[in-house]
C-alpha cells in the first residue's frame, strides 16, 4: 500500500504545492539488432515508442539512454558523456551530438543496447495537469444527474486512484495512491490540518502563492509515511 | 441504489444512445451540447489519467466519484464508449458494462442489419431498448432504485 505523490491546488486551479513520496521506477534495458521493431518518435520530453510493443516496452515509453550514456532529450552525446540529467533538461545539441532518430537507423551503428522508460512528470507538465483536473473538477459537477453534486472526490484506475478533498475556501488537495490505500480522506483532513497550521499561520507565506514553507512538507511526509505504516495520519 | 443514466458514444465522439432511469437535476443545456460534454471530458479523464499514471496502464480509467453519483466508463477495443451513472454505493461494474455491450448491444444493434453499429441509434430499434431496460432493472444495483 502506497501513496505515490501528493498535490495541492489553489482557487484558481494553480498547483502551489507538490510532493512525490514513492513513484516507481520503471526501466528496461535491452540489446537490439538492426532493424529495430518500434516506431519512435520525437515527443517534447525525448523520443518516444509510438508503436510496437514488446518485451515489456509500451506504447508511451521515452529511451533513456543508449549503450548506457544518457540520451539529451531528442539528442545522444557519445563524447561528452554523463552531464547531470536534471529535471526539466533542456535539449542541447553540439556538434558532436546525434539526432536520436538518425542514430537508430543508421544499420552500422547495431547492436545496440536501448534503455527504456517511464519519465517523470516535470514541474511544467505537472502545472498543466493540476489546471486540467480543476476544470475536470467543475464539469462533474455539471454533468452529475443529481442535485447540487460536488466534483470529482474519488478517481479510479486499474493501476492508481486519485482522491480530492476541496476545503471550504476552495482549496483542493489531491493524493495519489494505489488501489489498495485505505483511509486517504483521513490523510487529506490531516494534510488540510497542517496547511493551515504551517502555511496559513506562517507570516511569510501569502495566500494562493506556492507553498515553500519546510515546516509543511516535512509533517506532509510524516503523515504519508504514518497512514502507510500504520493506516492511520495521526500519531 | 439508484442507475441515474447510459450513454454510448462512437470512437469518433457521437452520441449514439441515451437513456435515462432517473434524473432529479434538470439539464442546464441542450441534450446535443451536453453529449459533446460528456464525450469531451471522458476524452480529457483519459488524457489525464494516462499522463499522470506512475505505472503503465492496461484498462485505464474506470470510474469516479462525487457526493452523489458514481461514474462508471467502459470502453471496448473498437472505441466504443460506454458511460453509466449510479449511486456512490456501487462498487466495480465493469463486468456488468461488458456484459450489457456483449449481450445486449452486440445482439441486438450489431447483429440488427437494420441499422448499423456506428450510427445513431434511433427510437424504432424498440427491441434494443425494451432489451436494454430489462438487463438493467434486472441488475442487482438496480433493486430498490428508481421507484423513489
Amino acid at each position: 500500500m502506497v501513496v505515490h505523490s501528493f498535490y495541492v491546488i489553489n482557487r484558481s486551479g494553480g498547483l502551489i504545492f507538490s510532493d512525490e513520496h514513492f513513484i516507481p521506477k520503471i526501466e528496461l534495458e535491452k540489446t537490439f539488432s538492426y532493424p529495430l521493431d518500434f516506431v519512435l518518435k520525437q515527443g517534447q520530453k525525448g523520443v518516444n515508442v509510438e508503436f510496437g510493443q514488446r518485451d515489456g516496452i509500451k506504447v508511451g515509453h521515452t529511451i533513456l539512454s543508449i549503450n548506457g550514456v544518457p540520451v539529451q532529450g531528442n539528442f545522444i552525446d557519445f563524447s561528452a558523456p554523463s552531464t547531470t540529467a536534471n529535471d526539466d533538461d533542456q535539449q542541447i545539441s553540439t556538434s558532436t551530438s546525434h539526432d536520436i532518430i538518425s542514430y537508430l537507423s543508421d544499420s552500422t551503428n547495431y547492436p545496440v543496447t536501448i534503455k527504456f522508460g517511464r519519465t517523470r512528470l516535470n514541474s511544467n507538465e505537472k502545472l498543466i495537469l493540476a489546471s486540467m483536473f480543476h476544470s475536470m473538477y467543475a464539469i462533474a459537477c455539471q454533468l452529475s444527474p443529481e442535485l447540487n453534486s460536488s466534483g470529482i472526490r474519488e478517481l479510479e484506475t486499474d493501476q492508481f486512484k486519485l482522491y480530492c478533498f476541496q476545503s471550504i475556501t476552495g482549496i483542493k488537495f489531491v493524493a495519489l495512491t494505489d488501489t489498495r490505500q485505505a483511509n486517504v480522506d483521513a490523510l487529506l483532513k490531516r494534510t488540510y490540518e497542517l496547511y493551515s497550521d504551517y502555511a496559513l499561520k506562517n507570516p511569510f507565506y501569502s495566500i494562493d502563492q506556492p507553498i515553500w514553507c519546510p515546516l509543511f512538507r516535512q509533517t506532509v511526509q510524516q503523515a504519508m509515511d504514518l497512514l502507510e505504516k500504520t493506516g492511520s495520519p495521526y500519531t | 441504489m439508484v442507475v441515474y443514466n447510459l450513454y454510448i458514444f462512437n470512437r469518433n465522439g457521437q452520441c449514439l444512445f441515451y437513456r435515462e432511469w432517473l434524473r432529479r437535476r434538470p439539464g442546464t443545456m441542450t441534450q446535443e451540447e451536453e453529449f459533446k460534454l460528456m464525450n469531451g471530458f471522458m476524452h480529457s479523464i483519459k488524457s489525464f489519467v494516462q499522463r499522470l499514471s506512475p505505472q503503465d496502464l492496461k484498462d485505464g480509467f474506470v470510474s469516479f466519484k462525487t457526493n452523489c453519483y458514481k461514474l462508471n466508463y467502459y470502453e471496448t477495443a473498437t472505441g466504443l464508449k460506454f458511460v453509466l451513472n449510479t449511486d456512490n454505493n456501487v462498487g466495480n461494474i465493469r463486468d456488468i458494462l461488458h456484459q450489457l455491450y456483449s449481450t445486449i448491444f452486440v445482439n441486438y444493434i450489431v447483429k440488427n442489419p437494420s441499422c448499423s453499429a456506428t450510427d445513431i441509434i434511433n427510437t424504432e430499434q424498440e427491441i434494443f431498448i425494451e432489451k436494454l431496460d430489462e438487463f438493467i432493472s434486472n441488475l442487482s444495483i438496480f433493486a430498490q432504485t428508481n421507484k423513489a
